[in-house]
């Protein structure tokens, strides 16, 4: 059997489901004998590449380049996991929501700035009207919720993906774990 | 003249049960281990259907109907847990999570939510229909309670305990629909209210984390259901 393709995406989170992911710990050499990572925060691959078998999202869709990315994701995985909250549910990035975007900007780039405020027009993306969970935007294939889901049930979700079964996560893990 | 029995033989999930005929279908069902999910009715309180987690299936009825206020009958064969009715659960809480600002991540009662658990239970891994993202406010005016309009589903339990229990009856419902609320007198804020006697009891019904003591942080907020059926039955024991 070849080996499969394995992907994480980071969109607008706190990284805390990475963190998660690498709180597998020793098993993720069980993993790595599973598939290879072919893109990732973790790895140093610039472009979300074709053919991945199973892909995990972290994070909410919050700014264009979220947007962009998460349609390039969806083009080129078979298996897209919405994993943890803020995928799930746009969660703690999803709080923003009530107040709009203004109110944002302004707190972050002119109100709690001392040199220079203003809002930025290059390199920054700019940010979607609302934050909002990845299957508002693109089909997603499994959800895990949790903030964030434990090492425990990304092992157990991202073996079951890779040996074709489908995951039933629902005893293992709920919003908020 | 012989009086019939005050009771009542029925069928739930194909079991042969009976209740006294004041009782109502939940009633029973809880009696005998059967769990049907609600998120409004207390044991305690009075019922007021407002939820409709608990719809039931009757056999020879297309209508469902509420276990929590609907007495038992002679003969009734009841359904309480079908495809059908998990669907319509299952869609009724997902519209609650859309219809506020439900974080169970940042929220005083994650761990402890009735609602969180309930969507666990019922198997939810996430929610069909768009979320809102209404702006709702936070009152925290009151010396030592706070309400977050955010996590509020309406359940009423705090209108009732504050009026049936307390006798205080400093809560309400203000609005219609989507633009319903719960206010504290004549929607003026918490902490200038002349009837709120500062008891507590409306914090500790709450299914959610929308009323919670002050100084409690994430997951901190552990409500204390026993004192209600403790204190109703001390009561009725006095009377």
């Amino acid at each position: 059997m070849s080996k499969k393709r394995l992907a994480t995406v980071w969109l607008d989170g706190c990284s805390g489901c990475h963190m998660s992911f690498l709180d597998m710990d020793e098993r993720l050499l069980t993993v790595a004998g599973m598939a290879d990572l072919v893109y990732s925060p973790l790895v140093d691959a610039k472009e979300f590449p074709e053919n991945v078998d199973v892909a995990l999202v972290e994070g909410a869709v919050s700014s264009e380049e979220d947007l962009h990315k998460i349609k390039l994701v969806r083009e080129r995985t078979k298996t897209l996991v919405s994993l943890g909250d803020c995928a799930v549910t746009a969660n703690v990035p999803g709080m923003r929501n009530p107040f709009g975007t203004k109110a944002v900007y302004d707190r972050a780039y002119r109100e709690n700035v001392t040199f220079d405020p203003g809002i930025p027009d290059q390199v920054v993306p700019a940010l979607l009207p609302n934050s909002r969970p990845v299957h508002e935007f693109v089909k997603v294939d499994v959800f895990v919720p949790g903030c964030p889901p434990s090492a425990e049930t990304i092992y157990y979700v991202v073996t079951e993906l890779l040996e074709g079964r489908q995951p039933e996560v629902t005893t293992k893990t709920r919003f908020g774990s | 003249m012989r009086q019939a029995a005050p009771v009542k033989t029925l069928k739930i999930d194909g079991r042969d049960l009976s209740g006294r005929q004041e009782e109502t279908i939940l009633d029973v069902a809880r009696q005998n281990g059967i769990f049907i999910p609600r998120l409004c009715e207390m044991d305690g309180l009075s019922d007021v259907g407002a939820c409709r987690l608990c719809l039931v299936e009757i056999k020879g009825q297309n209508k469902l109907l509420p276990a929590c206020v609907t007495v038992v009958e002679e003969g009734m064969e009841v359904t309480t847990d079908s495809e059908r009715l998990q669907g319509y659960r299952r869609m009724i809480l997902e519209l609650l999570f859309t219809e506020r600002n439900h974080v169970c991540s940042v929220c005083v009662s994650n761990g402890h939510c009735e609602m969180q658990m309930l969507a666990q239970r019922l198997g939810i891994t996430h929610v069909h229909f768009p979320y809102r993202y209404p702006k709702e406010e936070v009152d925290a005016s009151h010396d030592r309670f706070v309400i977050d309009h955010n996590r509020c589903i309406l359940c009423t339990r705090c209108v009732r305990v504050c009026d049936e229990i307390e006798g205080a009856h400093t809560w309400d419902i203000m609005g219609r629909g989507i633009d319903a609320k719960v206010i504290t007198d004549l929607n003026e804020p918490w902490g200038s209210s002349e009837t709120c006697t500062s008891c507590g009891k409306c914090i500790h019904v709450c299914p959610t984390g929308a009323l919670f003591e002050k100084g409690r942080s994430v997951a901190e907020m552990l409500k204390r259901r026993q004192f209600l059926p403790y204190l109703t039955m001390m009561r009725e024991e006095n009377e």
